[in-house]
Formats: C-alpha cells, sequence, structure tokens
C-alpha cells in the first residue's frame, strides 16, 4: 500500500517529464534551455558588472572575479601542464562555471514555483543530453588537444607503455564520456530527487540538511568535471619518453 | 507509473536523447568564446600584468637592495681608512708635539742652566771682590791697630 503511493508520489515529483518544444523536425527539452539561459545570462551579467571597471587596485566583485580566474587557472595548469594550459582554460573554465552555476542554480532558486505545462523547471545538468553535451566536448578537445600537439604521433599513447594496452585504451575513450556524463547527470538528479521526495513526505527541516549536502555535492561535481576535463587534455598533450 | 516512463519511453523519460544535445554543445561552444571574451582574457590581462609589475618590483627592489649593500660596504670600508687616517694623523701630531715641548723643554732648561751658571759666576766674582775688600779692610784694620798701640807706647 504505502510502496504504491510511493510510486504516485514518485510520480508526482514529474521524473522524466519534460516540456518539449518542436522546431520543424526536432524536439528540444524547453526546460533546459530556459533555465541555462536564465543561469548563463544572470552569470554573465555578474562578470560583465564585475568586469566593467578593472582596476590595477581590484575592488569588490573584481576580487571575486580574479580569484575564480586563479582558481581556474591553478586548475588547469595543474591538469594540463604549463606548456599549453593557457589554450585550454578559458574551456575547462566555461566547463567549471557552467557545471557548477547550473547545479547551484538547479538547487538554489526555487523553480517549483514557476508553472511549465508539463515537466518543471531544474538544473541543466540533471538532464542527460547536458551531461552527455559536455561529456562529448570534452572527449573532442582532448583528441583535438593530441592531434594539434603532437600530429599523428599522439597514438603512441595507445600503445604506450606496452601495445597491450591498446585495447584497454580504446575502450577508455568510450568510458571517458560515459563516465563524465553519467556521473554529473546521476548525482545531480538523484540530489534533486532526494530533496524533492523528502520535501514531499517530510516538509519541515528534515530536508535541510540534504539540501547543504546537495550544494556540497553540486559545487564537488562541478571541480570533478572540470579537473577530470583538465586531466583528460594533460594527459592527451603529454610528452612520454 | 514510474517504472514505465523511466527507461526509454516512446515520449519523455529521463534517458531522452534528442537535439537537445547537439544544441547544448553548441551552446557550451559559444558559453566559451563569450567567456573567453568577457572573462578569462579581461582578467587574465589584469592579473598577468599585475603579477609581472610586482615580480618586477621585486626585482627592482632586490637590486636596489643589493646596490644598498655594496654602498654600505664601500661606506664601511671608506670609513675605516678614515679612522685609521685619523689615527695616523692625530698619532703624528703627538709625536710632533711631543718633539716639540721635549726641544722647548730642553731650550728651556739649557738657558736655566746657562742663567744659573752666569749667576753663579757672578756670585763667585762678587764674592771673591768681597772677600778681597773684606781682607784689605781687615788689614787696614790690623794696620791701624798695630799703629795705635805703637803710638801708645
Amino acid at each position: 500500500m504505502f510502496f504504491n503511493s510511493l510510486l504516485t508520489n514518485f510520480a508526482a515529483l514529474e521524473v522524466g517529464q519534460h516540456l518539449y518544444w518542436q522546431i520543424g523536425n526536432i524536439r528540444l527539452h524547453g526546460q533546459v534551455f530556459l533555465t541555462s539561459w536564465i543561469l548563463l545570462g544572470a552569470l554573465l551579467v555578474f562578470i560583465s558588472l564585475g568586469t566593467k571597471k578593472m582596476d590595477n587596485d581590484p575592488k569588490g566583485l573584481q576580487n571575486l572575479l580574479e580569484f575564480l580566474w586563479d582558481y581556474i587557472r591553478d586548475l588547469a595548469r595543474t591538469q594540463i601542464g604549463e606548456k599549453v594550459y593557457r589554450d585550454w582554460m578559458p574551456f575547462i573554465g566555461t566547463l567549471f562555471l557552467f557545471v557548477f552555476v547550473s547545479n547551484w542554480g538547479g538547487a538554489l532558486i526555487p523553480w517549483r514555483l514557476i508553472k511549465l505545462p508539463s515537466g518543471e523547471l531544474g538544473a541543466p545538468t540533471a538532464d542527460i543530453n547536458t551531461t552527455i553535451a559536455l561529456a562529448l566536448l570534452v572527449s573532442l578537445s582532448y583528441f583535438y588537444a593530441g592531434l594539434s600537439n603532437k600530429g599523428w604521433r599522439y597514438f603512441e599513447y595507445y600503445v604506450h607503455p606496452t601495445p597491450i594496452m591498446l585495447p584497454f585504451k580504446i575502450l577508455e575513450d568510450f568510458t571517458k564520456p560515459l563516465s563524465l556524463s553519467f556521473r554529473l547527470f546521476g548525482n545531480i538528479l538523484a540530489d534533486e530527487l532526494v530533496v524533492g521526495v523528502l520535501v514531499f513526505l517530510v516538509p519541515l527541516i528534515l530536508p535541510i540538511p540534504v539540501m547543504f549536502l546537495g550544494l556540497f555535492t553540486s559545487a564537488i561535481q562541478a571541480l570533478i568535471f572540470a579537473t577530470l576535463a583538465a586531466y583528460y587534455i594533460g594527459e592527451a598533450v603529454e610528452e612520454h619518453h | 507509473m514510474l517504472a514505465f516512463n523511466f527507461f526509454g519511453a516512446t515520449e519523455g523519460g529521463l534517458f531522452d536523447i534528442n537535439a537537445t544535445l547537439p544544441l547544448m554543445a553548441i551552446q557550451v561552444v559559444a558559453l566559451t568564446y563569450i567567456l573567453n571574451s568577457l572573462f578569462f582574457k579581461p582578467v587574465g590581462n589584469v592579473v598577468e600584468k599585475r603579477e609581472k609589475y610586482v615580480s618586477n618590483n621585486i626585482i627592482d627592489a632586490k637590486n636596489k637592495l643589493s646596490e644598498v649593500k655594496k654602498l654600505e660596504a664601500d661606506l664601511l670600508t671608506q670609513l675605516q681608512s678614515a679612522r685609521a687616517e685619523a689615527q695616523r694623523i692625530v698619532s703624528e701630531a703627538e709625536n710632533e708635539s711631543d718633539k716639540l715641548y721635549k726641544e722647548a723643554l730642553e731650550l728651556a732648561n739649557n738657558e736655566a742652566n746657562a742663567s744659573k751658571e752666569k749667576a753663579r759666576l757672578e756670585i763667585e766674582s762678587q764674592t771673591s771682590v768681597a772677600r778681597d775688600q773684606l781682607y784689605k779692610q781687615a788689614d787696614d784694620l790690623s794696620e791701624l791697630i798695630v799703629n795705635r798701640l805703637i803710638l801708645e807706647k
């Protein structure tokens, strides 16, 4: 009895329901784009405000942005290496900011107050399309980084240190985007579901620690995603002898 | 209900992959370019300019510090040589004054001795003159006495 009602409750959370946009022949998940536009718009406004009047002697928002920039540079530099980190820093930083803003935006803003005809607004990273898109971009990036830096010698990586590694390394090219996308998707969706279920069952106090845990997880996931992306690129451009 | 549209439902579902994926990828690439020109480049320029400024200043300060240390050492040697020079001059002057003092002393001694000698000689001569006179007067007196005695007889 209880289980049945729980299932119905789950259904009330509208898991896997989407707001479809039909453009010609293609169908889009509207809620993902809506939230991402709102969040990215806020991010861009924040950044333009912070970089509007840049000074050699930083004040206010500029301090925060410089801290962020320094953090991203350290991340890219430690993973990719001194030589090419500059080329990839914007990409790694964008991944970090996009994932972070999406995760936190999804967790912090009470999207439930905005009613959609179908589906609900939430973190863009809780949609598998977004995470796969990010993960495939990472895959393309590390291939591009390897090929552009080392030419065909990039493929030595597959038989390094012994040719026995070849099948595993090829397999890795598939598991990397798979694990990247599913880790992020699973974590964020699970967080949203846990909070949703708890709010549904015990609407008072109890969900708050879980919400904080969710914020923590969201930040950690952004860091993990950016770090792994940088690590993969670093692995591709690394010179081994 | 959940179980039906959890996996691979024809419409909806958690794993409903459609054109959202490539569009999101394009959006993220566009965002990369936008953030690069709005955030990474300007902030990077400012931060790196400042880092350069700071490191240049540190190098400058180090150069100046070494220069100061060199000058300090220079000054110290100069000071030492000046001190030695002063010491030398002082001792020279002391020697000179000592010599002068001795010379003056000797001169004064000689003079004193000479005048003492002269005085002694004078005293001696006067003493002899006085003695002669005394002798003469004694002679006169004795002669006078003798004459009186002789006359009384």
